[in-house]
């Protein structure tokens, strides 16, 4: 460098030489030393030029002007620390929001699944009487395999949580009982080791599993240790015969580290397992087949039963089957929230793109008498242009470094606070073109239009700008800042909007009763595992005992068990049939199972409406005794006493012969999978009547003071029976009931987070506007003054202009928000898109927020001195 | 009365930058003086154009630069005149010559 400044020395020293010796000519041709000086230096302005030219000769004054440029557009931004400091924020909010949001969004409900053709795999579900989807029977996935042509592949799924045994504690692993052909569909093949044969998928037939490269590695060292080896899952040995690649990722259940065959029996009884809707059912599509192509062939085979097939009532599938892409089906739940936030980040990036343009176009203003003197000075309008790009580009390079860590951090923060359900958040991570993207858009929309005023006016224009300071300009950019004021204004309220709508959403929520009482409620679950509990009566004996032992756990007023456990996810339905018309299956079969000790009631506060609770009487090998809830009730005897009805659930109902259960008992409605849903109709069973004991047991606990203090002592007395079962999905109700709102909830905290964002960036939007317009009517505001208006009349004066642009905005806005609040419907609850409480509640905040952008400019403009009018001239 | 003034004839001014320094090395400002002397002032110089010029011509290869003190104890820039300088200018006054001859005969032509 020290060359380059050398030869600028050089530059320089010659043009004064040339100063110099055109002064003195002058001189001696009779000037004034004055007058001398003035002509030398008039024609030195073109001589300048030319040091500019000079200087762009070569590459290496390229680079040595873009390097000055660029110091020097960094003294510039020191210079304005307002200035700078507002716009790296502005521009770091929009990219790193932006980036984050798409990063997260983009790949989990638009970016295909990690399949070969993963186009062709479709998920079939069974419809539900309300439109819903329905898990399939095993007998429906039969028939099809064998009847239906257009799937290249075809394979069931059912959850299954089996618990690892052998070295170490004992730990509950995610996996999934699949039939053979379940990796076929998906592509996708062991990376070690073989797939699943036909023959290990026989009713009986070999312990065979695959496991993820993750387990391999967590538990065993690496796949080869563990590859054609036994492991314990729930005290059975199976034999490792394959090992899935590290990046495969198990679209149905991503957790899932774990498969083994489905090993159900061909054409079982219709009162066995098999018939339950229980299974999920995925299919590769035949090349040339499409999804509506299939629905149709599905139709036409339901519409033609064949005797190889028989069907019971409940698995007819005569409206036939939904097909849909696997993508879209297990991103369905997520897909509205996703959808908002995904609109909520484009509105704050709009937001961010409108302030960084008027932050922009304002400095351009302010500095056209600036660059008029430069040009005025000789520089060339593309050496203005040049600089004034590298100050811009040096400010979307700080705010897009600023805004990258703000994309990494809230990548962090999704990924953490996502709802679990949340399907692909492994395919999460920052995304640079996205990235390059929200940079691009962001800072050269602002780019463009900052270059504009300094741009747009001729030689001619800068000239008469510097005679006039900044005064008499920019009509046409003060109109285009207001607009942009006016939008930001309109677009924060569209955004405070839907975060208002899912707040009181929210809290409508968490009002609604759950139909039990979750304070100081603790529950845990018990996983029994191995050939000890295979017998009913030892798991019987086995839950009894826990019971009892936790029940003498100091603290602990209360315990019991249920087979599933509301608002924790899980979802346990059956079919039901009455004794007064046994050939008519009910509409809608799903009636919620809680198979339950008979203490159930009383630890969970849930009231009886009618008849007994279940007691002890209600033991196995005597008549079956059912609760129903006060929904069930209502739903199929209305104003009839159901006590003393006789009805079968499940697996009883393809039973011939046999006895009935007797409903002996009402009981208050409990909500399962969401505070929001109506409370489906539900039955209880004492734990011993049901048809199975259930190996897996939520235990809940009620306790004096904090419940979470005992969890060790509740473990403990759980172990002293039997140290084997793990025990997992340790919380208090209080903690399920918001976990299960997690959706609405992470939701709710993004456009939180953007609404705040949003009205921040409005507000010094509009603060820029208007504390420039003060700037600028300082003269016009000390001639009112010295007239004889009172401060209070000029604080009003601004605060008029200030309150003008935000009515104009909030009006846009409130005709925006009703339109766009509408995309939110599925995410609110008690409250509708219009909701007044909500629209006047934040059009205060908003107002508010903009009286105090204003009044300090306003405050400002108060106290402007009246002499200023006489001074400045 | 002098002779309006205009500026130096488009793509002209090398060659007489040229034709000024073959007879003696000089500094900027004298050059541009020169110039307008000998065309006794109808060629007015533009300073910016002139140093762009003389820069670009010491790039070619056809000046030579050196700093030189002057009287007055500050330091001034002389250019001459180098070999392949010389050679461009034969070229430049050449070409020149056969284009005004052409332009000349073009306005005599008659009829």
């Amino acid at each position: 460098m020290t060359h380059r400044s050398a030869v600028r020395e050089e530059l320089d020293e010659e043009v004064r030489d040339y100063f110099e010796r055109a002064r003195a000519d002058l001189i001696r041709e009779g000037m004034t030393a004055h007058e001398a000086a003035r002509v030398a230096r008039h024609t030195l302005g073109d001589a300048s030029r030319a040091r500019e030219d000079l200087r762009s000769y070569g590459w290496e004054n390229a680079l040595e002007a873009t390097l000055g440029d660029l110091r020097l557009a960094g003294r510039r931004l020191r210079q304005s620390p307002g200035f700078a400091s507002i716009g790296i924020l502005t521009l770091a909010l929009g990219i790193g929001a932006s980036t984050a949001i798409l990063s997260a969004v983009v790949p989990i409900l638009f970016a295909p699944l990690p399949y070969p053709h993963a186009e062709r795999v479709v998920m079939l579900s069974d419809h539900n009487i309300d439109g819903g989807r329905m898990d399939v029977t095993f007998g429906t996935y039969e028939e099809l395999a064998a009847r239906s042509r257009s799937f290249g592949a075809l394979a069931v799924a059912d959850r299954w949580r089996p618990a690892l045994g052998g070295l170490g504690e004992p730990e509950r692993l995610i996996g999934d009982r699949v039939s053979a052909g379940y990796f076929r569909v998906l592509g996708i093949a062991p990376r070690l080791g073989r797939n699943f044969e036909a023959a290990d998928d026989t009713y009986r037939g070999p312990r065979v599993a695959i496991v993820s490269e993750g387990l391999a590695k967590r538990r065993f060292g690496s796949a080869r240790a563990v590859l054609d080896q036994p492991i314990v899952l729930d005290g059975n040995e199976y034999v490792v015969i394959g090992i899935m690649p590290a990046g495969f990722e198990n679209a149905l259940s991503p957790q899932a580290e774990v498969w083994t065959p489905l090993q159900y029996r061909a054409h079982a009884p219709f009162d066995s397992g098999e018939w339950g809707h229980h299974l999920r059912m995925i299919g590769r599509l035949a090349p040339g087949e499409s999804v509506q192509r299939a629905e149709r062939e599905i139709l036409n085979i339901a519409g033609a039963p064949s005797a190889d097939f028989p069907r019971p009532q409940w698995a007819l599938f005569e409206n036939g089957l939904r097909v849909e892409s696997l993508q879209r089906s297990v991103t369905s739940a997520v897909r509205p929230a996703l959808l908002a936030i995904l609109a909520a980040v484009l509105l704050l990036l709009a937001i961010a793109c409108a302030n960084v343009t008027n932050l922009l176009l304002a400095r351009g203003v302010a500095r056209r008498s600036e660059l008029a003197v430069r040009a005025a000075l000789g520089a060339g309008r593309g050496r203005l242009a040049r600089q004034l790009l590298t100050e811009s580009l040096l400010l979307a390079l700080l705010g897009g470094v600023a805004g990258l860590g703000i994309a990494a951090l809230g990548i962090d923060a999704i990924v953490a606070l996502a709802p679990a359900g949340l399907p692909r958040l492994d395919a999460v991570r920052l995304d640079v073109p996205v990235f390059l993207f929200a940079v691009a858009i962001t800072a050269s929309v602002g780019l463009a239009v900052g270059l504009v005023p300094a741009l747009s006016g001729t030689r001619e224009d800068l000239r008469l700008d510097l005679q006039s300071g900044t005064r008499a300009l920019g009509g046409r950019h003060h109109r285009l800042r207001r607009l942009l004021v006016v939008t930001e204004v309109a677009l924060a309220l569209v955004l405070l909007t839907g975060a208002g709508l899912l707040l009181r959403s929210m809290e409508r929520l968490l009002e609604t009763a759950s139909g039990f009482d979750a304070t100081d409620a603790l529950t845990m679950q018990i996983v029994t595992t191995g050939r000890r509990y295979d017998s009913d009566d030892a798991a019987l004996r086995y839950f009894e005992s826990v019971l009892g032992a936790v029940r003498n756990v100091p603290g602990v007023t209360d315990a019991a068990l249920t087979s599933q456990l509301p608002l924790s996810g899980d979802f346990d339905a059956y079919g039901v049939v009455f004794e007064s018309a046994p050939q008519t299956t009910p509409d809608d079969p799903s009636v919620l199972r809680y198979t339950v000790t008979p203490g159930w009631f009383r630890t969970m506060q849930i009231p009886l409406l009618r008849g007994r609770l279940l007691d002890a009487r209600d033991r196995p090998g005597s008549a079956e005794s059912v609760l129903i809830s006060e929904s069930f009730a209502q739903r199929w005897f209305g104003e009839q006493d159901p006590i003393g009805q006789r009805v079968r659930f499940g697996p009883e109902i393809g039973r011939t012969g046999g006895p009935w259960d007797t409903i002996v008992g009402v009981v208050g409605d409990v909500k399962q999978a969401s505070l929001a849903l109506e409370p489906p109709a539900a039955f209880y069973v004492a734990m011993g009547q049901w048809t199975w004991v259930d190996v897996v047991q939520s235990l809940t606990v009620r306790a004096h003071g904090d419940p979470a203090a005992l969890v060790p002592s509740i473990k403990h007395a759980i172990w002293s029976v039997d140290p084997s079962p793990p025990i997992v999905r340790v919380a208090t109700m209080g903690d399920l009931i918001a976990a299960s709102e997690a959706q609405r909830r992470f939701a709710l905290t993004v456009f939180g987070v953007f609404a705040v964002a949003a009205l921040v960036l409005a507000a010094l939007g509009l603060y820029g506007v208007i504390a420039g317009s003060v700037a600028e009517r300082t003269r016009e505001i000390g001639l009112r003054a010295a007239l004889g208006a009172s401060p209070l009349r000029i604080l009003a004066l601004v605060l008029r202009q200030g309150m003008t642009l935000t009515g104009v905005g909030v009006a846009l806005g409130l005709a925006g928000a009703a339109v766009a609040t509408r995309g939110l419907a599925t995410l609110l609850f008690g409250v509708t898109a219009v909701d007044p409480l909500t629209y006047a509640g934040v059009m205060a905040l908003l107002f508010g927020v903009c009286i105090l952008a204003c009044s300090v400019p306003a405050w400002r403009a108060a106290r402007v001195d009246p002499t200023i009018a006489l001074r400045s001239e | 009365m002098p002779e309006p003034t205009t500026d130096v004839i488009q793509g002209t001014l090398d060659m007489l930058i040229l034709k000024t320094l073959s007879l003696a090395p000089m500094h900027g400002y004298g050059i541009g003086r020169r110039i307008e002397q000998i065309s006794r002032g109808v060629f007015k110089v533009n300073p910016g154009s002139l140093l762009t010029a003389l820069h670009r011509l010491e790039r070619a290869g056809w000046l030579d630069a050196q700093w030189r003190h002057t009287e007055n104890s500050r330091r001034a820039k002389f250019y001459s005149l180098t070999r392949a300088g010389r050679r461009q200018l034969e070229l430049e006054t050449e070409s020149w010559q056969r284009r005004v001859t052409a332009v000349t005969r073009l306005l005599k032509a008659e009829g």
